[in-house]
């Protein structure tokens, strides 16, 4: 499966999808013109990924900022780890946030009250 | 130009920066709201509170509404009237501040008959607690569609829930058909940890 790999920008996330490496991150921020034109490929790849997944998918969200229509993809994201954890697949979400975003913290708690996934928060230190 | 309009523009510049010095406007637009317009501003106003080293919450509260306010204006606002070269997309963006917050104030044209839903689910908004926040918020990030032009219904909500304080808002009527929406969104420049002391 060839991976997904796009480069951060001031609007728009990095995001990896490696299945041979066992990389899977969403990080930085996102807030792109054509939220769903973005999201749009990342999703129909994980669809495809959860056909023949690896044992074990462990997927990484390190975001700094999203708008309120990315945070309808993301959750559509997880939506999709959702399905494959339901169909006895191991999934695991990891959600990083700095220790000083409280609304970052808070939107991971939210997310992981939403969907049924195994979802571990995970604080990080900014200086 | 006549000399006469010259001096009255020149005038007009002068007491415009007057007004917007005494009202402690750090930027002011009025015209077409793009995504390049709001990348710019956010990262221009990014820089300023840096500057002014306001709390990293606080900036970060000041970037949410920021956005969200300017996609509100550039997925809903209507032109005026029926002019075919006027353009959707078009407002009015302020950003003012004083020692203890900070004022994000937009302004666009909407159809008469958007009021009533506007105010509706604006003032319900309001109304709400923290608690009744998160509910709504959870129920329409699980239940809403996003529309075509890319809105997911969540831009009110967030924006009062990430900064704690009800929206400000007024329609003036243009004529039987369109009225100026003006909203205005506060964010205290004081950590959560002040407030409570």
């Amino acid at each position: 499966m060839d991976p997904i790999k796009i480069k951060g920008t001031d609007d728009t996330p990095q995001v990896i999808l490696d299945k041979d490496n066992g990389i899977f991150e969403i990080s930085g921020r996102s807030l792109p013109e054509d939220v769903a034109a973005f999201f749009e490929p990342i999703l129909k790849w994980i669809n495809e990924y959860s056909q023949e997944p690896l044992p074990k998918t462990v997927f990484n969200f390190k975001l700094e900022y999203f708008n309120t229509a990315s945070s309808k993809l993301i959750l559509d994201v997880l939506l999709k780890l959702e399905e494959m954890s339901d169909d006895g697949k191991d999934v695991l979400v990891r959600w990083h946030y700095p220790d000083d975003d409280e609304d970052m913290q808070e939107a991971g708690e939210e997310y992981a009250d939403i969907v049924e996934v195994p979802f571990e928060q995970v604080s990080y230190s900014v200086d | 130009m006549t000399d006469k309009e010259k001096i009255d523009s020149l005038e007009f510049v002068y007491n415009f920066y007057l007004k917007m010095r005494d009202s402690n406007v750090s930027l002011a637009y009025e015209g077409e709201i793009t995504h390049q317009i709001t990348k710019a501003f956010t990262a221009l106003t990014e820089s300023n509170m840096v500057n002014e080293e306001d709390y990293n919450t606080v900036q970060r509260k000041v970037f949410h509404v920021m956005v969200e306010c300017l996609q509100n204006i550039s997925k809903h606002a209507e032109p005026i009237g029926n002019l075919p070269a006027s353009k959707d997309g078009r407002g009015i963006f302020m950003i003012s501040k004083n020692a203890e917050e900070y004022n994000v104030t937009t302004g666009n044209v909407v159809s008469n008959d958007k009021i009533e839903e506007l105010s509706e689910m604006l003032d319900n908004i309001n109304s709400l607690d923290k608690i009744g926040l998160k509910q709504l918020y959870k129920q329409q990030i699980r239940e809403g569609r996003l529309s075509p032009k890319g809105g997911a219904g969540l831009g009110f909500i967030d924006i009062v829930r990430k900064t704690g304080e009800k929206l400000v808002y007024e329609f003036l009527r243009i004529n039987d058909h369109q009225s100026f929406f003006i909203l205005i969104s506060t964010i205290s420049r004081k950590q959560q940890q002040d407030l409570e002391s």
